[in-house]
């Protein structure tokens, strides 16, 4: 999903493309949106959930704004002390993290999770994280991208897992920075 | 109070966000949480902003909120109780 300025009604629409019957989706922020669709875009037509255990599944996930967009809208919520209406469903996002737990919930996901916040799209950083659920009881993750902030949205989601010769029969490919780096560009 | 209940039916689609529900599919007597529309605690933090935002009204007791939250009609009996109406 390229660097875009996205449309108020994207997420919409990329819902119903989806297909993703999950009225949930509608309350959360931006972020965590785009964590969604992006994901359900990286599983859809495998069955990369159903041969991995739940518990056995990671998320790993990296961006540059970090809850920044939430974090506005809230603080706007609080600016004025004479109409101080701060909503708690916009307070709840003020985390980056929190599109992890919304994949985790949405698709009952309880292995090991990370998030980190760092400067640019870094390969290397995110094979690394990876590599540390892995050396755990983890078999296989969700991992990438997640970024969102002021109407631009920058995803990469990919699936991890340790191959077998099941896997290497289908359209398997070598985790490397290399691999990463073109498939971001 | 049928007005008043059709009026709070809204506020509270656009207040959580219940973007695949309609006023018409939300029946003032069935429960807000479990069985109803499936509220969740975040949602009934939402309800007492709404209250707070449209009415005015502010829970001075917590244990009441319970009651006050059972449904849309018992929501509405509420604001009519604190003269909001």
């Amino acid at each position: 999903m390229p660097k875009q300025d996205i449309p108020s009604y994207f997420f919409a629409d990329a819902y119903k493309h989806f297909e993703m019957n999950y009225p949930k989706f509608h309350k959360m922020d931006n972020l965590s949106k785009l964590g969604l669709i992006a994901t359900d875009a990286a599983i859809k037509g495998n069955d990369f959930l159903q041969r991995n255990k739940p518990e056995a599944t990671a998320v790993v996930m990296v961006n540059k704004a970090s809850s920044l967009d939430t974090d506005r809208i809230h603080q706007q919520s609080i600016n004025d002390k004479n109409n101080y209406l701060p909503s708690p469903a916009t307070f709840v996002y003020t985390l980056p993290n929190i599109v992890i737990g919304e994949i985790a919930i949405k698709h009952k996901l309880t292995g090991e999770n990370l998030f980190l916040v760092c400067n640019e799209f870094d390969a290397q950083l995110l094979i690394d994280q990876a590599q540390i659920t892995f050396s755990q009881e983890t078999r296989a993750a969700i991992c990438g991208w997640v970024d969102y902030d002021n109407g631009n949205a920058d995803a990469l989601i990919y699936l991890v897992e340790i191959a077998d010769d099941s896997i290497k029969n289908t359209n398997f490919i070598p985790l490397n920075a290399t691999t990463l780096n073109q498939l971001y560009k | 109070m049928d007005a008043l209940i059709e009026k709070l039916k809204g506020q509270i689609i656009e207040q959580l966000n219940l973007a695949e529900i309609k006023p018409a599919d939300i029946n003032p007597d069935a429960p807000l949480f479990g069985d109803g529309l499936g509220l969740d605690s975040i949602d009934a933090l939402e309800l007492i902003v709404l209250l707070e935002k449209y009415y005015q009204i502010k829970i001075k007791n917590p244990a009441d909120g319970k009651m006050i939250f059972e449904s849309v009609r018992t929501m509405a009996a509420f604001i009519q109780s604190q003269g909001k109406a």
